[in-house]
């Protein structure tokens, strides 16, 4: 064991750690640590209210929304076997859409209830699809899950492309907003509600992590092995569904966090996922906050989507990984 | 400890021949049995049909004097180790954490591999010859390496039956001698062995048992020179074969160039 693999977890552990404190220090009014320490630990200073009420769920609602995405992306690559596969490629995130984007065309969207109709939309799509991917014998088969997704997809799309070409301008752009996905709606409440949802499915997939290893060799050789390959199955594409619609309904769709985290991770660790979970968890938690804190403070005061800046910063770093694997 | 297979049928379309009629089997500990036939004889299908991959129409599996459908997959798993002829190379693991996946039945969900663990995993290692690729990635095994690892995988299971689908298909002559000099020293050493083979001769010479399938059907079951005859070869394999006797006794079957039949080749039995 080299010295950069025996320091891997504390390293992983401190860049959580950073990308908080720096998360909570960056913003529209950037902050001294001194304060910060003020508001956290006596609730005093003049920017204790900012930093309660705003900065801290807002960093917390990133790193647990990364986290989250992170895990459901490294489950759904083991699941439909497919390097490619992220959080949102089963379609989910699309129902989901067409929810939130529905009720912001009617006029729906107030905080409550456009969460609310995104959630609806999400599992109403979590149903279709599932029933849409068993195969004779009732049997969940991974090829037609990706299908049925990819068609759901597709379908969702149009439909969102037809509600937002139908709503005026104003709506239009919230909706366009509200799709490039984002923060700036960070309350404790949301922090509540996300972690509701998310965190059940979210241990339970720690605590099969292992048979995950087995499933990625295909389903015969995981029944050989001792896994349940359905009832893995089952897990796998219910519990990344509920955390996808419960993510896209409390800040939208936010992209590749959840595709390149965990290759970044698999490198790092290996494809374990005992170790991968955990430490795609914190990687994707920390990534989004560093993310979410180059949207606030680049182009202030305006702010970024925090898509856009997963986007360009995961991307390249991507490549260079990639380059580097290769050679 | 037995495994017994009695009268099983599986038919995968409804309305097409079945692709295995009427099959028993019965396998013992320290005994090697050779599944042999024509592609698409129905070897697979048996191999799936014994570990209950693939639903029956009729008939019974039984291990240990228990069904098969009441064995958990974990307590299977212990008792049954597989060497599938495909598996997917997704994300490749290093060897060691490859034959270490073979404890996962024996492990909690949550728990670290403890000393057993490690000394069954050192172990499988050892047996199969595989303690200097420790550390290598599984992508850069050649054929006969990876079919040594995911044998070793099957031991750290600590099974009882070993099952083994052509596990020598893809490999050169000293790589699958070295598959059934395993295989056989497993079995002598006391597991139950079964053996998909396309390779008559490996199996007339390394099994006790030679099971020989020809469209889902027993075509022929007993010691290799009950079954390896030539006019059973020759029908069952749609091809004129001779047969010829091996030093060690063994039948050895040689497939005949169309010119060559009725020249009175060597030694027709």
């Amino acid at each position: 064991m080299d010295a950069l693999t025996r320091a891997r977890w504390p390293l992983l552990a401190l860049a959580a750690a950073g990308a908080l404190l720096v998360g909570v220090a960056v913003g529209a009014v950037p902050l001294p640590l001194a304060a910060i320490a003020a508001a956290l630990f006596r609730n005093a200073g003049p920017d204790a209210a900012i930093i309660r009420d705003l900065r801290v769920p807002r960093v917390l609602l990133g790193f647990l929304v990364g986290g989250s995405l992170s895990v459901s992306g490294a489950i759904l690559q083991a699941l439909i076997r497919n390097p490619l596969a992220d959080p949102y490629i089963l379609g989910l995130s699309g129902g989901a859409a067409v929810g939130a984007v529905a009720a912001i065309a009617l006029g729906l969207a107030s905080a409550w209830a456009l969460p609310v109709a995104a959630l609806a939309g999400g599992l109403l799509t979590l149903a279709l699809v599932y029933r849409l991917s068993l195969a004779d014998r009732r049997r969940m088969d991974p090829h037609t899950l990706l299908l049925a997704g990819v068609i759901t997809n597709a379908f969702t799309g149009a439909v969102l492309a037809a509600v937002l070409s139908l709503s005026d301008a104003a709506r239009l752009r919230n909706a366009f907003l509200w799709l490039l996905g984002g923060l700036s709606g960070a309350s404790w409440e949301a922090v509540g509600a996300l972690a509701l949802y998310a965190l059940p499915p979210l241990v339970l997939l720690l605590w099969n992590a292992r048979w995950f290893d087995l499933l990625v060799l295909g389903e015969d050789t995981a029944r050989h092995l001792g896994a349940d390959p359905e009832r893995l199955k089952r897990l796998a594409y219910f519990a990344t569904g509920l955390i996808a619609a419960a993510t896209v309904a409390t800040c939208g769709m936010i992209g590749f966090v959840g595709l390149i985290v965990p290759h970044v991770i698999r490198r790092l660790w290996g494809p374990l996922h005992r170790p991968l979970l955990p430490a795609a968890f914190l990687l994707g938690g920390a990534f989004l906050v560093m993310a979410d804190a180059l949207a606030r403070s680049v182009a202030r005061p305006i702010e970024l989507p925090v898509g856009v800046v997963t986007a360009l910063l995961g991307v390249p770093l991507f490549a260079v990984l990639l380059r580097r694997s290769l050679s | 400890m037995r495994l017994f297979a009695q009268h099983l049928t599986v038919r995968y379309s409804r309305l097409g021949a079945p692709a295995l009629e009427d099959v028993s089997l019965s396998l013992g500990l320290g005994e090697l049995v050779a599944l042999v036939g024509p592609n698409g004889s129905g070897k697979t299908t048996l191999l799936r049909a014994l570990l209950g991959t693939v639903p029956l129409e009729s008939g019974r599996v039984e291990i240990a004097q228990r069904a098969l459908a009441a064995w958990p997959s974990r307590e299977l798993a212990r008792m049954v180790g597989v060497v599938p002829q495909r598996e997917d190379l997704l994300f490749p693991l290093r060897v060691r954490e490859t034959v270490a996946l073979g404890r996962y039945a024996h492990l909690g969900p949550l728990a670290a591999e403890g000393e057993v663990d490690r000394r069954v995993v050192a172990e499988a290692m050892r047996r199969c010859d595989l303690e200097q690729l420790s550390e290598r990635k599984t992508d850069t095994l050649s054929s006969g390496e990876w079919q040594r690892t995911r044998i070793a995988r099957a031991l750290a299971q600590e099974p009882k039956i070993l099952m083994l689908d052509e596990p020598t298909a893809a490999l050169d002559v000293r790589h699958e001698m070295e598959v059934f000099e395993l295989v056989r020293r497993l079995v002598d050493e006391g597991l139950a062995g079964l053996i998909v083979t396309h390779h008559l001769n490996l199996a007339a010479r390394y099994a006790d048992r030679v099971v020989l399938l020809s469209r889902g059907r027993i075509a022929g079951e007993g010691t290799p020179s009950t079954v390896l005859r030539r006019d059973v070869v020759a029908g069952v394999f749609d091809w004129p074969v001779a047969v010829t006797a091996w030093s060690d006794g063994s039948p050895q079957v040689v497939p005949l160039r169309p010119r060559e039949v009725g020249a009175g080749g060597p030694d027709a039995r």
